[in-house]
Order: C-alpha cells, then structure tokens, then sequence
C-alpha cells in the first residue's frame, strides 16, 4: 500500500501526547495551570474527534480517514491507524470519557500533580490508539501501553492496598497479552504481513490457510488477552480489587474505556479474522457470558461496599456485550458495541457517584450512609437517572443496547435461545442489587449524624454528571445516528457469518434453508 | 378527520411540559401554584384525548401517528419508531386515564397540602400520566413496553414517596424498617420478574413476525359464528405466506394480520437455528405475556407487591394502584386479542389448555383468593388493596374469557368507583388524623380501648378506631357509600353492569374452564358485597370507637369535590354499555377484533344481585345490628380461628415467598461473594495459588517468551525481556522499577514508530 498523509485520525490519537509534552514543561507547583491544561486538551481532542465524526461517511463499511505508512516492510509492519463504523463510536466515547475523568480529579488528587495528568494524557493516547491501530503489531505495543499508565494511576494515587491490586492488574493482563502476542507472532510470520487488511485480504483470497486446529488456537489467543481484560467470567478477579483501589478517575476510565479495549478486540480481530473458531466457539463464550451476567450481578448484591458492587456490576453488564458479540449477526454486534458506550457512560456515572460520596466522607461502605437523597436533592436525582440508567430502564440508554442484544441473541443461528432467557433473567437480577444500593444509600432516613449537612455537588461534579446524564438520555430516546454509523460497517461483518448450520427439524419436518425474506443480513 | 390524530402526541407532551415547569421552575412558585400546573397539564391531556375521540366519532377505524425514529438498524432489518395509534381501543384508556389522572391531581392539591415534597409529588404524578398515556398509545410492543417499566417507575417512587417514614414494632414500639423504602423496591422488583416475561414475548414477536408494529386492524370477528370465521378467506392468501418448505414468511405491515394469516397458512416460525410451528410460537408469545400480566395486574403468583404498595400517599393508590397503571395488563391482553383468540385454537399444553385458559384460570383464582383476604384485614385501604387485586382478577379472568368488552367495561367503571373508594378512604384518614389532633386538646376522656394506638401512636387507617363517623363526615359517606354499592355491584349502580358481563361471558362459555371460572367469580363477587358491608358498617355506623373517631371532621372542598364527580360516574358509568345500547361494545369493535357483544341474561343477574344482597345482610348481621367488634376487641369472625388466621395473614403468601425466594436468594449471594468469589477464587486461587507458584510460572514463562521473541525487533525483544525480568522478580519489591522500565521502553517505541512517519511526511 502506499503511504498517506496524516489525517484528523491520527491528529485524535496523538493530540494527547502534545498535551502531555506541554504538562512536562510546567512546574510542579503551578498545579492549577497543569490541571487547566490537561482539561483543555481532553477537550480540544474532543473537539477534533466530534470533527472526525462528521467527517465520517456512515455509508461506507470499509476503513475510513487512514493514516498508512510502510514501517518495517521487511517484517510486514506498518503504521496503520484508521476509523470504520466498529471502532468510530468507541473513540467518540474515549475522547468524551477523558474531560471528565480529568474534571473529576481537580480537588481528590493534591499529590504529585504533573505526574498525575501526565498519566491521564498518556493512557488516552494509548487508548485511542488500540481503537484505530489496524496493523496487529502496532495494535500490541498501543495494548500493552495502557497498561503502564494505568498501573501507575492506580499504584500511587490508589486507596490502601494499591500496590496488590496494581500489581495484580498488571500481571493479569500481561499473562494474557503474551498468549495473544505469541498469536500475533504467527499470523506474522505465516502471512508475512501484521497489516489487518492485507490479512484480511489473504484470508479471503485463500492465500492464508490455516492449518488443521491452528485456527481455534489462534483465537484462543487473542481471546486470551481479550477475556482477562473485558472480564469475562471467571478471568475477573483482578477487576473489584483494581476498581476498588483505584482513585476515581482511574476507575472511571477502566470501566469507561479500557474494559472496552477486550470486547472490541473480539469484534475487531477474533470475529473477522477466525470466523469459523468464532462460530465453533460461540456457544461457549455465551455459556461464560451468561454466567458472568448472573455471576456478577449476584455477587455484586452481596457487597457491603458501594464500589465493589460497582465493580462486580461491570462483569454482568460486560456479560450482556458478549453475548451479544457472539450472537454472530447485525443485531447482536451493534448491540454489543451500543452496549459498551452504554456501560461506559452509566458505569463510568456510577463510579462518579461513588467518588462523589466518598469525597464527602471518605467511606465506601453503604451501612454508612442513608437518606443522601435529602441531604443532597440535587446529586440524588441525578444518581437515581445514573442507576436507572444502568438497570437498563426504557426510555435511557442501558434498554436499547441491552434490547439489541437480546434481540440478537434470540434470533442468533449460533447460540441457543436459552442464553437469551438467561440472560434476561439478569435483567432482573440488575434491578436487585442496584435498587438494594439505592435504598441503602439514598432512600430511607438519614442514620447518620455526619451525613445531615453534605454539601450538594459542585460545578466540576455538576458537569462531569449532567453531561453523562444527557447522553443517557440521547441514546435511550433517539439512538437511531448511534446504529447509523455502524450499520454498514457491523451488517458486513455479519455478513461472514450467513447460517449454513442445518436447520433442525421439528416434528419430522424436513431440513430446508432459510427463506429469502428472514435471511437479514443478521444471518 | 383524521387530521385530528396528528394531536395525539400532544395527549403525552402536554403531562411532560407539566413536570418540566414544575421540576426546574417550581421550587421557586408557591404550593398552590404547582399543585394548580400539575392539574392543568393533566385536564390539557384529557382535553386533547377527548378531541381525539370526536375525530374518531367520524372515522372510527382510527389510525397511525409515526413521531420519530427510533431503533433503527436498517441493514439489520430493525426498524422500531416512536409511533403512536389512535383507534377505539386506545382513546378509551387515554380517556380513562387523563380523566381520572385530572380528579386525583387536583384532590391531592389538598390532601398533600403542607407536605414537605410537594413539588416532588406533582412532578411523579405528571412523569406517571407520561407514562402511562405512552403506554396506551403506542403503536408498537417496545413502545408499550417503555410505558409499562416507565408506569413501574413511577409506581417506585410514589410507593417510596415517604422515604424516611419509619414503620413502628408494634409491641416495642421501636423502629422495625422503613416500609415505603421496602414496599417501592419489592413492587419493582415484582414487576420486573413479569417485564423478564414480556420482554422474551417481544423478542419472540420479532423474529416470528419480523416487526412489532400492531398494524392495521384485522377484520372484525365477533358477530361471526365460531372465533375462525375470518381466518377462512385468509387461508387464499396461503402462497404468499409461507415459503416453499413451510416456513412463514414476514410480508405484511402488522403483527396481527400476519399472525391471522400464518395461522391460516400453518407455517413454521424459523428461529435461529430451530423451527417452530405458528401455533405452538403463538402459544408460548401468550403465555409470556401472561407473565406480564400476572407482574403488573397483581395476579397470582406476582401480586404480592401491590398490597404493600399502600404505603404510598393515598392518591397514588387510587390513582396508580387502583384505577390506572394495574389494569395496563388487561389492555395489554386486550390490543393482543387476535394472538390470544388464534392461541386459544392451539392445545399443545397439557391438560388440553390454552394460554387464554390459563390466563381465565389464573383470573378466578385470583378474584377469589384476595376476595377471602380482604374478609380479614382492618386496615381501611389494605381491605380496598385485596379488593383491586380480586377485581383485577375479574377482568383478567374476563379478557381470558374472551369478554374483551366485558373486561375493558369493568376497567372503565372499576377505575371511577375504585378512585372513588381510595380517595374516600383517604378523606376518612385525614378525618381520624385531624380528629386525633383535635382530640389533644379536647379533655382527657375514660381510658380508651385502642389497637394500634400504641406508644402514643394511632394508626389512623385501622378501622377498628372509627365508627359513627357517618355523622363528622357526611359528604365522605356519602360518596364512600356509593362507591361501596358499586363494588358490590348493587343494581343500577357502575359495577352492577360490567361485573354482570364478565359473569355471563363466563357462563356463555360453557366449558370447563367457563364453569371454574364462574363458580370462583359468583362466590368472590359475594365475598365483594360482604366486606364493602363490613367495611361501612364498621367506618360509619355504631358509635365511635376512640377519641380521634368521635373528633373527626369532614375534609375540605378542594377534596370533597373531586369526589363527587367520581362518585355520579360510579353511579351512571353503567349506562356506557347498558343491555340496551351496547354503545361501549360497538365503540370497543372498531378495534378490538374479537370484541363480541355479550346479551343481558336476567336469571344470572338476578342470581348474582340475589347474592350480594344475601352478602351485606349477613354484613349487617355481624357488624350493624350487633357492636361490630367483639367485647374483648376481637373481629366478630374471629370465632372462625385458624381460618380467620389464615385469611388475616393472607394466606402466608408473604412468608411462602420469603421461604422459597428471598432467603435463598440472599443465601445464595452470600455464598457467591463471600465463598466462592472470595474465599475460592480471590484469596485460594488466585493469591494462594497463583501468586506463590509464580516465581516459576514466571521463570517459564519468561524463557518461553525470550526463546521465540529472540532475533526479532530490537525493540520487542527489549519489551519481552523487560516483561519477563519483571515477571521473574515481581516479588522482590522492584516492581514499580520495571514497571517505569516499560514505560520508558514504550515512550521510546512510540518515538520509534512515530519519528518515521514525521520525516516521511514533511519530506
């Protein structure tokens, strides 16, 4: 391929990195100018990025704005970034993600300023970049750079048992990148290129093939880094401690945004690239998927402390968006992807919330609030649109991802019906445990005498919620121009995966293919 | 006309633009003035239902009002827009619902006066008529679907309205729990068990019928001889229907036409990678919904929910849980009569039943179990809480029937005298509460005999601590009584009429299930008459029972009004369908296909009339003519013992649930986090044994690793062998080093990456 001019792509990806260059020029001392500086890039990167999506054709299914430059063409790299309808919604959600994690942080984080926002900025860099890196290699080294920030984020500015749960994170999402790393090394050295659309294009032109059982191993390993990161069940146990020790913001973004870089990563590279292990495996990522949504949805019940319901709630809600992934059509995949901005914004909100009380007063523990409501109006109207939210409550935004889902998943030739009816059951099982917090924190009287005079949110706190709280309602009462830029893009992928499994008779029926009317493009 | 129906979304907009102005501007307006905006946005929706039914008055067919995209997926083949329908059907419970919404909005002006939520109250109320006005009006299954989780709400937060109002131990008198907090979660929680049932039916209607649209109105069925009439000349259409190899084939624009002529052609429904015959899909679509039903109409085994509900300020109840949001299952049943009538041809369940049988079955139960429990209760509006669970019965046993009319009659009527009943009720409270204040001050009388009164708290909603209030309250009895005489279904009174149609849709029926049902609703609408007898000779008659009754007084206008137009509606609403005109039947028809007009049968209402009478004599008996609480303060049924036990604590319902649900619910949470997620999988697992056989994992793994990563990238193998250093002496406290180690070897590889591409495209 030949090489291309920058383009507003790439500018999003690295705009952060001139930010950061700025940062490290500031002294230390003039913490309000670094904190005023980051905020101002986050959101001049959201600027641009809002300018990339107007820019975006939703019509094309293809990769779009691409930045390709031949890197290393002896070992098949290349410095490819670009956007299609996959990936365009999970950079908007990033650059949206990052202002208010960097607002957020203004008043909790006091010590070592520079070095705080110095991180921020390099994990939305990283971040961005695993959404549009489109060569296997680059994809790796933008992968294994979030970790870093993050480990830090949460080693130093994290709560008492940091260190564990930094470590912890770092080991068990390292332990799954090596098997994904080895699985790239392959594909590399198979088909001499690491560039996804020259894979892709060898795959189709049968100029690779993979070798007996080579194809269910690859996609084991890749799946390997994806399901530690995403959770799926049972590779989650890193996720409570991580979320619970770290500061706000550092949760905001690992539940806003980096939980995301594992599900996307089935969607971008496992679904396309091994479609016949996608299909064998599907059952079994549903099984682990729906066991994860009542899993964590029980185990979130049973938590005493606000954070660690939060946290498990991600590995039931995450659940929904594998499931959705692996219905293998149309449905199913805009779901999944709905699903993750979906999760990103209420979950990212719940963890907003949670930062919100414990600034107040500095417990996480919910026996040690009651009645919040009253104290603060304000913060207990919008909570309550927030948990909503999240229980997925038609009319906001968990209802349409979690419904497209559904939707999928019932009508999928893949995975049986009765994942879908499982899954629903967590539906349920959602409006337990968050109603149960909701009581426990806001409803009731207040039992506390230090709670009676919590000032209500400010300004930062405001604005971090009411603009969560309007995508909330955007996506939930209009989604229709959030499926329409991944229409095309998901219906293509679909595409791969057309039902050739037999249809079952029933009652002695005859085997016969679909008809041409039910044969959507979700087949 | 039919321009007219372009106002239907004004009918939701205008209860929205009501709870806008309250919510952001209302803090700063006086009571009187949010109270007065909430009422009007309210009259204004009642105001452009009642439009919208003279257009339909010219052209009763009714039609679609498309507003807005929705879930969209087009090359998915989803396309669920915000639309709504405007027909007979849907008019109706606008009307209903706008209607009654009005009278309660502006009666709690005054009975929520001085309240320090207020404001928060009007804006519930006006977010509920969103709600359930999107429920009633939508034109697709999602789009009722969003006002039938919105309406449970709602529900939530006016049952929590009072969300610091401690519930006292009666014996210690110390704090036990918080019952709103309680009583909200459980009802939404309830609910969302029968929305899990709704819910997988709408996903089933899409993949059979590729749309959730309820399109256009299928021919009219109920003058026809046998309920397949039509399907007959559908059965031409076969060709189209149905593929080659027998698989039904999406093709019109409404769910109910194309299930009609599915049914027609026999087809099979492909669903993923199975396939199901139409009428076994249709069945189980049925059956779903009933679980729908069963969550938001309180009928067995969901109804638990809406007893507690009471907690809520008395408006609510009568408003939410009495008139409006509990009957959404019966409409639901109702727009859904063509899947139901084509199921009930369908017996692929054991026993022979169908999912209307089903649906008859659980109705009768239901009438008649809360009808025995509402015999036993002494709190004024737990005994009118079984009676809406036990009338719903009847429209649910109604609509099961295939009384469509019927059931929908009684909805009508029971929404006005049911209103009528909880607001009275709240009159009487108010009464006994200022009474009980009044009597403070009053000289200190003898030492009064009280139940609930403990602690220095009365419980103003026992009815034990009325009486005689006939006399303080004199406009309140007489609405009260009114009421009562409609719910009894006294002749000419509202409730004489629909109870009558239900009873002979029963009796029309003529199988087994029809019999079930009739025995269970002739003995429940007896048991109706005995407690509504009970319930006022014990409010009204004898002589007061404690200070707080003899002190009593009557409510204000701004409460008493709304009541009296209630109360002529409870009265005349009969009318709307009387033998003689059937003119709510022929209304109903436009849109309700398998609506049939049901005759009036003289010996079955005399029976039932017979009955109800014989019921408030045998009331009158124990309670009016004799003092109606026994010397020492027991129920004059008491005598009955263990079956009075039983029927007082409602048939151990409650425990039963806490039994077989809760406690292994919350067990079994218990032992998922602390057990298996923490015990096993955190502390075992993963730090046990994972962390201490690291250090070779890791030595293996990092060789591993070096070995195939060796010759390649400077770059990467730097990365690799950072990582596995790292990995090898993770324990050894220089973690963060290697971690800043990384960090820098990534800065540099991005520099490398990067630092090309600047050059190739400045050159």
């Amino acid at each position: 391929m030949e090489n291309t001019p920058i383009t507003l792509v790439t500018v999003v990806t690295f705009l952060p990195i001139l930010g950061l260059l700025i940062v490290l020029f500031l002294d230390e001392k003039r913490a309000d100018t670094i904190r005023w500086v980051t905020f101002g890039t986050a959101i001049v990167t959201f600027l641009v990025s809002v300018g990339m999506l107007i820019a975006f054709d939703p019509a094309d299914p293809g990769l779009q704005m691409a930045t390709y430059y031949n890197w290393i063409p002896t070992l098949g790299m290349s410095f490819h970034l670009a956007v299609d309808g996959l990936s365009v919604l999970l950079v908007m959600l990033t650059t949206f993600i990052m202002p208010i994690a960097v607002v957020i942080s203004f008043d909790p984080i006091q010590a070592r300023v520079k070095l705080y926002y110095a991180m921020l900025l390099l994990i939305e860099t990283a971040m961005l970049g695993v959404f549009v890196a489109q060569d296997l290699f680059l994809f790796y080294i933008f992968w294994e750079f979030t970790l870093v920030p993050m480990y830090f984020l949460i080693g130093i500015w994290g709560a008492e048992r940091r260190i564990y749960a930094a470590v912890k994170f770092f080991l068990y999402t390292m332990a799954g990148s090596l098997l994904m790393l080895l699985a790239i090394l392959w594909m590399g050295a198979n088909a001499g290129t690491f560039n996804m659309t020259a894979l892709l294009d060898k795959l189709a032109g049968g100029e690779l093939v993979y070798p007996d059982g080579a194809e269910t191993l690859l996609f084991l390993g890749f799946a390997a880094a994806f399901a530690v990161k995403v959770p799926l069940w049972p590779f989650h146990s890193w996720l409570p401690d991580a979320h619970y020790e770290a500061p706000t913001a550092g949760s905001v973004i690992l539940a806003g945004v980096l939980l995301k870089l594992g599900t996307y990563g089935f969607v971008r590279f496992n679904l396309p690239l091994f479609p016949q292990a996608s299909k064998d495996l599907a059952p079994l990522v549903a099984v682990l998927a729906v066991i994860g949504i009542i899993y964590g949805a029980w185990v979130s019940y049973a938590q005493k402390d606000v954070k660690k319901l939060v946290a498990y709630s991600s590995v039931s809600h995450l659940g929904f968006v594998m499931l959705g992934i692996f219905a293998l059509n149309a449905q199913g995949v805009q779901g999944g992807i709905l699903q993750m901005v979906n999760h990103g914004l209420s979950t990212g909100a719940l963890f907003v919330l949670v930062g919100v009380l414990y600034e107040r007063r500095h417990t996480k523990l919910m026996s040690d609030f009651g009645g919040i409501w009253q104290v603060m109006p304000v913060f207990g109207t919008l909570s309550l649109i927030v948990v909503l939210s999240s229980m997925g409550l038609p009319g906001l935004n968990g209802f349409i991802g979690e419904f497209t889902i559904l939707l999928g998943a019932m009508g999928s030739g893949f995975i049986s019906g009765w994942f879908t009816v499982l899954a629903a059951a967590g539906v349920i099982l959602a409006a337990v445990y968050l109603l149960f917090m909701f009581g426990k924190v806001y409803m009731g009287p207040v039992t506390h005498a230090e709670n009676r005079r919590l000032p209500d949110l400010n300004w930062k706190e405001m604005l971090a919620l009411v603009a969560l709280v309007v995508m909330i309602f955007w996506i939930g009462l209009y989604p229709a121009p959030f499926f329409g830029v991944m229409d095309a893009a998901a219906g293509s992928l679909a595409q791969t995966f057309t039902v050739e499994a037999p249809v079952e008779a029933v009652a002695g029926r005859p085997v016969v293919p679909i008809p041409p009317v039910l044969a959507l493009p979700g087949y | 006309m039919e321009g007219l129906f372009n106002l239907a979304p004004l009918v939701i907009l205008a209860p929205a633009v009501g709870l806008l102005i309250n919510l952001f501007i209302g803090g700063r307006l006086r009571e009187r003035s949010v109270g007065w905006i909430a009422s009007i946005a309210a009259g204004t929706s009642f105001v452009f239902a009642a439009v919208l039914s003279f257009g339909l008055a010219r052209s009763p067919a009714g039609g679609a009002v498309y507003v807005t995209d929705w879930v969209k997926l087009p090359l998915a083949g989803v396309d669920i827009a915000w639309d709504l329908r405007v027909d007979t059907l849907s008019v109706t419970m606008m009307l209903a619902v706008a209607g009654v919404g009005t009278l309660i909005h502006v009666y709690a002006i005054g009975y929520m006066h001085g309240d320090a939520g207020f404001r928060r109250f009007f804006v519930y109320l006006n977010l509920f008529l969103v709600a359930m006005l999107t429920l009633v009006s939508g034109n697709n299954y999602l789009v009722l679907f969003v006002g039938w989780e919105l309406v449970g709400l709602c529900s939530f937060l006016l049952i929590g309205f009072w969300l610091h109002k401690p519930e006292r131990d009666p014996e210690t008198g110390e704090i036990a729990g918080y019952k709103n907090t309680a009583a909200a979660k459980k009802a939404f929680i309830v609910n969302r068990v029968g929305d899990f049932g709704f819910l997988l039916a709408i996903l089933l209607i899409f993949w059979t019928f590729g749309t959730l649209t309820y399109g256009p109105p299928v021919a009219a069925h109920g003058e026809e001889d046998g309920a397949h009439g039509g399907a007959a000349t559908l059965a031409a259409q076969e060709a189209e229907v149905a593929s080659e190899d027998g698989l039904c084939v999406p093709h019109g624009e409404g769910v109910f036409e194309m299930a009609e002529a599915f049914m027609a052609a026999g087809c099979d429904v492909k669903l993923g990678s199975s396939r199901v015959p139409i009428g076994a899909m249709i069945t189980l679509i049925t059956l779903l919904m009933i679980l729908g039903v069963t969550g938001k109409s309180a009928q067995i085994p969901l109804f638990v929910w809406l007893p507690d509900a009471m907690a809520g300020p008395t408006p609510v109840s009568a408003l939410i849980h009495a008139a409006t949001m509990v009957t959404a299952g019966v409409y639901m049943v109702t727009r859904s009569n063509v899947l139901y009538e084509l199921a009930r041809g369908v017996s692929v369940l054991p026993f022979g039943l169908t999912s209307p049988g089903v649906l008859t079955i659980i109705g009768a139960l239901t009438a008649f179990m809360a009808g025995t429990v509402a015999l036993a209760q002494w709190d004024i509006k737990r005994v009118l809480a079984f009676s809406t669970v036990s009338q719903l019965g009847f429209m649910v046993a109604a609509v099961g029937l295939g009384g469509y009319i019927a059931g929908m009659f009684h909805l009508v009527t029971h929404a006005f005298f049911k209103a009528l009943l909880f607001l009275s009720a709240g009159s009487v409270i108010h009464g006994v509460e200022h009474g009980h204040h009044h009597a403070h001050d009053a000289p200190e009388g003898p030492e009064e005999k009280t139940f609930g009164y403990r602690h220095g708290v009365l419980d103003p909603q026992d009815m034990r601590n009325m009486g005689g209030l006939r006399q303080k309250m004199p406009a309140t009895f007489w609405v009260y009584l009114i009421g009562a005489l409609a719910l009894a279904g006294i002749v000419p009174f509202a409730g004489f009429w629909s109870k009558d149609e239900i009873l002979l849709d029963a009796y029309s029926r003529g199988d087994a299930t029809g019999w079930f049902a009739l025995i269970l609703l002739m003995t429940a609408a007896a048991f109706t008459a005995f407690y509504m007898g009970r319930q006022v000779f014990m409010i009204f008659f004898g002589a007061p029972r404690t200070q707080a009754a003899a002190h009593a007084q009557e409510s204000p206008p701004i409460m008493t009004r709304p009541l009296v137009v209630l109360a002529f509606f409870s009265a005349v609403a009969g009318f709307l369908n009387w033998p003689g005109t059937h003119s709510f039947g022929h209304w109903l028809q436009e849109s309700v296909a398998y609506a049939h007009i049901a005759d009036f049968n003289l010996a079955l209402a005399l029976l039932a009339t017979l009955l109800a009478l014989l019921a408030i004599f045998f009331a009158a008996l124990l309670y009016y003519w004799r003092p109606a609480l026994r010397a020492d303060g027991a129920d004059r049924l008491g005598g009955l013992g263990r079956l009075w036990r039983f029927l007082n604590r409602k048939w151990y319902w409650d425990e039963f649930y806490e039994l077989i649900a809760v406690q292994p619910f919350n067990g079994i949470g218990r032992f998922l986090a602390g057990r298996l997620d923490g015990d096993f999988l955190h502390d075992w697992f993963h730090d046990t044994l994972i962390w201490r056989s690291f250090d070779r994992a890791a030595a293996f793994l990092g060789a591993f690793d070096l070995k195939i990563i060796d010759g390649a990238v400077n770059g990467l193998g730097w990365l690799a062998a950072q990582a596995a250093r790292y990995l090898r002496r993770v324990q050894t406290g220089y973690v963060r080093q290697y971690a800043l180690g990384v960090l820098v070897g990534a800065i540099v590889l991005l520099f490398i990456l990067v630092l090309p591409l600047l050059i190739a495209n400045s050159g």
